[in-house]
C-alpha cells in the first residue's frame, strides 16, 4: 500500500483540515467581518467532502479494503456512508446558523472553523479501526463541541452548558480511555482486527471489564440511558443552532463509532454485551418518552426525543446482525433529516423583535399564523412518532424487523409498545400548534436558506421518502457488510 | 396491464387533498365534492366491471417500488363492498360539512380527502405492510378532524382516540414482521393459505386481536368511541361509524380468521363473551344517555358485537351476516349521525331533552329519522334485518346461548332507539326554539335520500350485495372449516340401549351370561 493511497483514502478529512487551517488564518486577519464568507466556504467544503465520500463509497472497498496508514483508518462503505451523513448534516446546520447569532451580534469567524475541525474529528471516529485513531478523533470532535456549546459568552446558560458538557464529556472520555487500556492490556493490540483475533482465543473477565467500560463511555457519547443526564441541560443551554448540530452530526458519528466498535472488535462477544445494549435501548426509549412529557421548553423536549430515538437505533445494534447494523444506519439517516428539520423549524420561530421562541406557549396556534411552517412541523412530529405514512415509520420498521429476524421478538414488542408513550408528547406539539388559539405575535417571514433546508428535510420524511427505501436499503446493507458478515 | 383503476381512486382524492390545502373556503368545498363524486363514479365502474364468480382477486396492480414490501393492490368481493361503502358515504360527508364547517375549510376538506385515500388503500392493499401503512395512517387525519373541528372536549377525545388505537396496532406490526419472516412473503393472498404453526398462531392472533378489537371496538376497549363520536364534527362521526369501525371487522375477515384458523377457534369463547357483554351492557348504557350522539355511539358498539359473533360462527351465514351488518350499520349509523347533525346545526345542542315534537314542524325530517331508526332496530325490509338475521342464524349453529343473549340485545336495541325517537320526534313541542326549526333543505335531502334508498335496496334485494361476496366467503369458510367449533346443542347420538324402555330384567342372573355369549 502506497502512501498516496492512504492520503487519497483520507482525502475528505485532509481537505477539511486544510480548509479549516486556511480559514483560521483568514479569520485571524479578517475578523468578524469575514464570518459570512467563512461560513459559505465551510459549507462548500463540507459538501465537497460529502461528494468525495460518495466517490469513495463504492471504490474504497475494492482497493485494499480502504485501509490507510497501516490499518489505523479504514475508508470503507460504512465509514463513507456515515461521513456523507455527518458532512451533509453539518453543512445544513451551518446554513441556518448565522441568523441566530446575528441578532445578538455575537457571530464570529471561529464558529465555522470549529465546526470544520469537529467534522474532521467525526470523520475519524467513524473510520477508525484502531483505538488510538478512535480516541484522537473523539477528542478532536468533543473539544470543539465544548467550545461551541459555550459560544454565547455573555449568556450564563450557554456557559453553563459548555461547562457541564466538558466535565461530563471528560469523564466519559476517561471511562473510554480506561476501557481502552484494559482491552489493550488483555489483548496486546489496539487494532480492531488484532483485538478481535485475540478475543477469539481468550476472553477473560478483565477484558470483559474493558469492553463494558468502552461501551459505557460510548453510551455517554450517544446519550443513551443511563448516561443521558447531560443531554437535556446541554441541549437547552446551548445556542439553538449548536443544539441542532449536537443532535444531528455528532450523534451519527458516535453511533457509527459504537456500531463499528461493537460489531468489529467485539463481534465475537455479542452475548457478553447484548444484554447491556438491550437494557440501554429499552431504558432510553422509556426514559426519553417519559422525561419529555412534562417539558415546556421545546429544546429540552427535543433532547428527550433524541434520547428516545437513540433507544430505537440501539435495537438495531442489539440484533447484532448485518441487517441490524443496516437498520440502525437507515434509522440514523432518517433521524438526521427529522432532527435537522425540527431544529430548523425551531430556528424559524421568532418574535417580530427577533427574540427566539422556544416554549410550547410560544407556538400555540401556529397553524393559523404560519400554516406552512406548522404543517412542516406536523410532518416532522408525526415522523418522529413513527406514524406511517411518514418516513420516520420506516426507520422504526427496519430496526424492529431486524430484531424480529434475530429472534428478539420480546424486545421488539416491548420497544414498540413503549414508542406509544413517545407518541404522546409528539402529539402535544401538534395539539398546541393546531388545536390551541394563538397567543403571541410571531415573525411572519423567514429567510430562503432556512426554507430550503426545511423543505429538503420535509421532502425526505414525507411519504415520498419511501421511494428511497430501495437505494437506502442497498447502501446501508453495503455499509454494514464492511465489517459484519451476512448470516 | 389493465387500467389501474384502484390507483386512480387513490390518486384523485390525494390530488384533491393537496389542492384543498391551498384553496379558499368555497373552492375547497367544490373541489372536495367533485373529487369524491368522481371517486363514487369510479367506484360504480369498479362494481360494474367486477366479475362475479371470476378470479378471487381482481383489478390487481403491483409495482416493486419499495424495499421490503410492494405496492400491490387488488380486491375481492368483500373489499369491493367496503370500498363502495366508503366512496358512497364520502360525498355525503362533504355535503354534511358544507355549512357546518366555517373555519379552516381548506384544511378540513384536505383531511377528509386524505381519509378517503387511506380507507380505499386499506381495503385494496394486497401487501401486508402496505395494509399496515394505510391502516395506521388513518389516525393522522382523524386526529386532526376531531382535534381542530370537534366539540368542547375535543382535545381529550382526540388524544384518547389516537393513543388507544395506536397502542392496539403496534403489536400487530410486530406480529406481521414475525409472519413475514416465517413465511418469506408479504403478499396477502399467499399468506392467506399459509399454515402457521398452531402454537405461534395463538400469539399472532392475540397481537392482531389487540388491534382489531380496539378498532372494532369491542367491550371493554370501546371507551374511546363514545368520546370520539361525541366530540367529532358530524361528518367525522359519519366516517368514523360508517367506515373506520369496519376496519376491525375487515381485519378479522382478512387476517385473523383465514391466517390463524386454529387460534380463532381457540379464542372463539373470548370473542363470544366479550360480544355478549357488549350487546347487553352497551345497550343498557345507550338506554340512559341524554346525548343523542353518545346514544348512537353506544348502539354502534352493540351492533359491532353482532358482527364479531357472526364472524366467529365459522360458517357462511355467520360471515355473510357479519358483512351485511357492517354494510348496513355503515349506512344506518352514518345516516343517524347525519340526522343528529341536521338538528344540531339548527339548535347547537345534542341534548335529547331540548327537542320534542319535531314531527310537527319537521315532518320530512321525522320521516327519514323514523326510517333510519327502524333500520337500526333491524326491521324487515331494511338493511340491518338481513345482516342481523343471518349473523344470528350463523351463530345459532354454534351456540344457542350466545344467540339467546345477542337476540336479547336486539330487543334492547329496539327499546333505546324507539325511546330516542319518541323523545325527539313525538310528544309535545316543549321547547319553542326547537318548535321553530325549519324542515330539511335541498342539501339535506341530497344527503339523506341516497342513504334511505340504499338502506331499502339492501333490505329488499340483498342479493346485489351478497353476490359479489359469495365466492370469497365460501373460500373463507372452506379455509376455516377444519377448525370450526361444534354445535353446543347438537343432537348427541348416544349408544343405543340394550333393551326397550319397558323391558323387565329376568329375575335370574342368566341374562348377563347370555349377552356375554353374543
Amino acid at each position: 500500500m502506497s502512501y498516496a493511497t492512504s492520503l487519497y483514502l483520507t482525502g475528505a478529512e485532509i481537505g477539511l483540515s486544510l480548509t479549516g487551517l486556511v480559514l483560521l488564518l483568514v479569520a485571524a486577519w479578517g475578523g468578524t467581518k469575514s464570518a459570512r464568507l467563512l461560513t459559505m466556504v465551510s459549507v462548500a467544503a463540507l459538501i465537497g467532502a460529502a461528494i468525495f465520500s460518495i466517490g469513495l463509497f463504492d471504490r474504497a472497498t475494492s482497493e485494499v479494503a480502504g485501509r490507510a496508514f497501516g490499518d489505523l483508518y479504514r475508508a470503507d462503505a460504512f465509514g463513507s456512508f456515515a461521513k456523507i451523513l455527518i458532512y451533509l448534516a453539518s453543512a445544513a446546520v451551518l446554513v441556518v446558523t448565522p441568523r441566530f447569532f446575528a441578532q445578538s451580534g455575537s457571530y464570529r469567524a471561529e464558529y465555522p472553523v470549529l465546526l470544520l475541525f469537529n467534522a474532521v474529528g467525526m470523520g475519524m471516529m467513524v473510520s477508525a479501526t484502531d483505538l488510538m485513531t478512535l480516541y484522537i478523533g473523539l477528542e478532536m470532535s468533543s473539544l470543539s463541541s465544548y467550545v461551541l456549546a459555550s459560544f454565547l459568552k455573555q449568556d450564563g446558560r450557554s456557559s453553563e452548558a459548555g461547562l457541564k458538557y466538558f466535565v461530563l464529556g471528560a469523564l466519559a472520555s476517561g471511562i473510554i480511555l480506561y476501557g481502552v487500556s484494559l482491552v489493550y492490556g488483555f489483548t496486546g493490540s489496539t487494532n480492531y482486527e488484532g483485538i478481535r483475533a485475540a478475543f477469539e482465543t481468550n476472553f477473560s473477565t478483565g477484558a470483559l471489564f474493558g469492553v463494558v467500560f468502552v461501551l459505557a463511555g460510548l453510551a455517554f457519547k450517544v446519550s443513551a440511558v443511563p448516561f443521558h443526564m447531560w443531554t437535556p441541560d446541554v441541549y437547552e443551554g446551548a445556542p439553538t443552532p449548536v443544539t441542532a448540530f449536537f443532535a444531528s452530526a455528532p450523534k451519527v458519528a458516535a453511533m457509527g463509532m459504537l456500531l463499528r466498535m461493537a460489531m468489529d472488535p467485539f463481534a465475537g462477544e455479542v452475548d457478553s454485551w447484548r444484554q447491556i445494549v438491550i437494557f440501554s435501548a429499552l431504558a432510553s426509549i422509556v426514559v426519553g418518552a417519559l422525561g419529555a412529557i412534562g417539558q415546556q421548553n421545546l429544546k429540552r423536549l427535543l433532547a428527550y426525543s433524541s434520547i428516545n430515538n437513540v433507544g430505537f437505533i440501539l435495537i438495531g445494534l442489539a440484533a447484532a446482525t448485518q441487517a441490524g447494523v443496516a437498520a440502525s444506519l437507515t434509522y440514523v439517516a432518517i433521524y438526521v433529516a427529522m432532527t435537522v428539520g425540527s431544529f430548523t423549524a425551531l430556528l424559524m420561530l421568532r418574535a417580530p423583535d427577533g427574540t427566539n421562541l422556544e416554549t410550547f406557549a410560544d407556538i400555540s396556534g401556529l397553524s393559523t399564523k404560519r400554516p406552512a411552517l406548522a404543517w412542516s412541523l406536523l410532518a416532522v412530529m408525526f415522523s418522529l412518532a413513527g406514524i406511517p405514512p411518514l418516513f420516520g415509520f420506516w426507520g422504526k420498521f427496519v430496526v424492529f424487523q431486524a430484531a424480529v429476524q434475530a429472534n428478539l421478538v420480546a424486545l421488539a414488542a416491548i420497544g414498540i409498545a413503549a414508542s406509544v408513550i413517545g407518541a404522546f408528547y409528539y402529539l402535544k406539539f401538534i395539539k398546541v400548534m393546531f388545536f390551541d388559539e394563538p397567543t403571541r405575535e410571531i415573525e411572519t417571514t423567514s429567510p430562503l436558506s432556512h426554507w430550503a433546508v426545511l423543505a429538503i428535510c420535509v421532502a425526505i420524511i414525507s411519504p415520498l421518502g419511501y421511494l428511497l427505501t430501495i437505494p437506502l436499503g442497498e447502501w446501508t446493507a453495503q455499509a454494514a457488510a464492511s465489517f459484519v458478515a451476512a448470516m | 396491464m389493465e387500467f389501474p383503476i384502484l390507483s386512480l381512486m387513490l390518486a384523485i382524492p390525494l390530488a384533491g387533498a393537496m389542492a384543498c390545502l391551498f384553496l379558499g373556503a368555497q373552492s375547497a368545498r367544490m373541489v372536495a365534492l367533485v373529487a369524491t363524486l368522481l371517486n363514487l363514479v369510479l367506484g360504480i365502474v369498479l362494481w360494474m366491471n367486477f366479475e362475479i364468480g371470476g378470479a378471487q382477486w381482481q383489478f390487481v396492480e403491483r409495482a416493486e417500488i419499495f424495499a421490503g414490501f410492494s405496492y400491490a393492490l387488488g380486491i375481492d368481493g368483500i373489499a369491493l363492498m367496503l370500498i363502495m361503502l366508503s366512496v358512497f358515504l364520502m360525498p355525503i360527508c362533504i355535503l354534511a360539512s358544507w355549512d357546518a364547517i366555517e373555519k379552516r375549510v381548506g384544511e378540513y376538506m384536505s383531511a377528509f380527502l386524505l381519509m378517503e385515500v387511506l380507507m380505499i388503500g386499506v381495503f385494496a392493499a394486497q401487501d401486508m405492510f402496505l395494509f399496515y401503512i394505510f391502516f395506521e395512517a388513518g389516525l393522522i387525519p382523524m386526529y386532526l378532524i376531531i382535534g381542530v373541528w370537534g366539540g368542547d372536549n375535543r382535545i381529550y377525545a382526540s388524544y384518547k382516540f389516537f393513543l388507544y388505537t395506536l397502542l392496539g396496532s403496534v403489536l400487530m406490526l410486530i406480529a406481521m414482521m414475525w409472519m413475514v419472516n416465517e413465511a418469506g412473503t408479504t403478499d396477502i393472498p399467499t399468506l392467506l393459505n399459509y399454515d402457521f404453526p398452531p402454537a405461534a398462531q395463538t400469539w399472532l392472533w392475540l397481537a392482531f386481536f389487540a388491534s382489531f378489537a380496539v378498532k372494532m371496538p369491542m367491550w371493554p376497549v370501546h371507551t374511546w368511541l363514545p368520546d370520539a363520536h361525541v366530540q367529532a364534527p358530524t361528518a367525522g362521526s359519519v366516517i368514523l361509524a360508517g367506515v373506520l369501525l369496519k376496519l376491525g371487522g375487515y381485519g378479522f375477515i382478512r387476517f385473523s380468521l383465514p391466517m390463524f384458523p386454529e387460534a380463532s377457534e381457540q379464542f372463539a369463547w373470548l370473542v363470544y363473551i366479550l360480544s355478549m357483554v357488549a350487546v347487553i351492557y352497551t345497550s343498557l348504557v345507550a338506554l340512559v344517555q341524554n346525548d343523542m350522539k353518545k346514544l348512537i355511539a353506544y348502539s354502534s358498539v352493540a351492533h359491532m358485537a353482532i358482527v364479531t359473533v357472526g364472524l366467529f360462527a365459522f360458517n357462511v351465514q355467520g360471515i355473510e351476516g357479519a358483512m351485511m351488518v357492517m354494510l348496513g350499520h355503515g349506512l344506518v349509523s352514518g345516516a343517524l349521525f347525519l340526522c343528529v347533525g341536521v338538528i344540531y346545526d339548527r339548535l347547537h345542542t345534542r341534548e335529547i331533552a331540548r327537542y320534542g315534537g319535531l314531527s310537527i314542524n319537521m315532518p320530512k325530517y321525522a320521516l327519514f329519522f323514523l326510517l333510519f331508526t327502524m333500520a337500526s332496530i333491524g326491521l324487515p325490509g331494511t338493511s340491518n334485518f338481513i345482516g342481523e338475521f343471518l349473523a344470528l342464524a350463523g351463530i345459532y349453529k354454534v351456540s344457542t346461548l350466545v344467540t339467546l343473549v345477542c337476540t336479547t340485545g336486539i330487543i334492547l336495541g329496539a327499546a333505546y332507539m324507539l325511546y330516542l325517537y319518541r323523545r325527539v320526534a313525538f310528544g309535545d313541542q316543549k321547547n319553542a326554539d326547537a318548535a321553530a326549526m325549519p324542515d330539511l333543505n335541498a342539501r339535506e335531502w341530497a344527503m339523506l335520500a341516497p342513504i334511505a334508498a340504499a338502506v331499502l335496496w339492501m333490505g329488499v334485494y340483498p342479493e346485489s350485495f351478497l353476490a359479489p361476496m359469495r365466492q370469497d366467503i365460501a373460500a373463507l369458510e372452506a379455509r376455516i372449516a377444519r377448525a370450526a367449533p361444534d354445535f353446543d346443542a347438537d343432537n348427541v347420538i348416544g349408544t343405543p340401549r340394550e333393551h326397550n324402555a319397558n323391558y323387565v330384567a329376568p329375575a335370574h342372573g342368566e341374562g348377563h351370561g347370555e349377552e356375554g355369549a353374543h
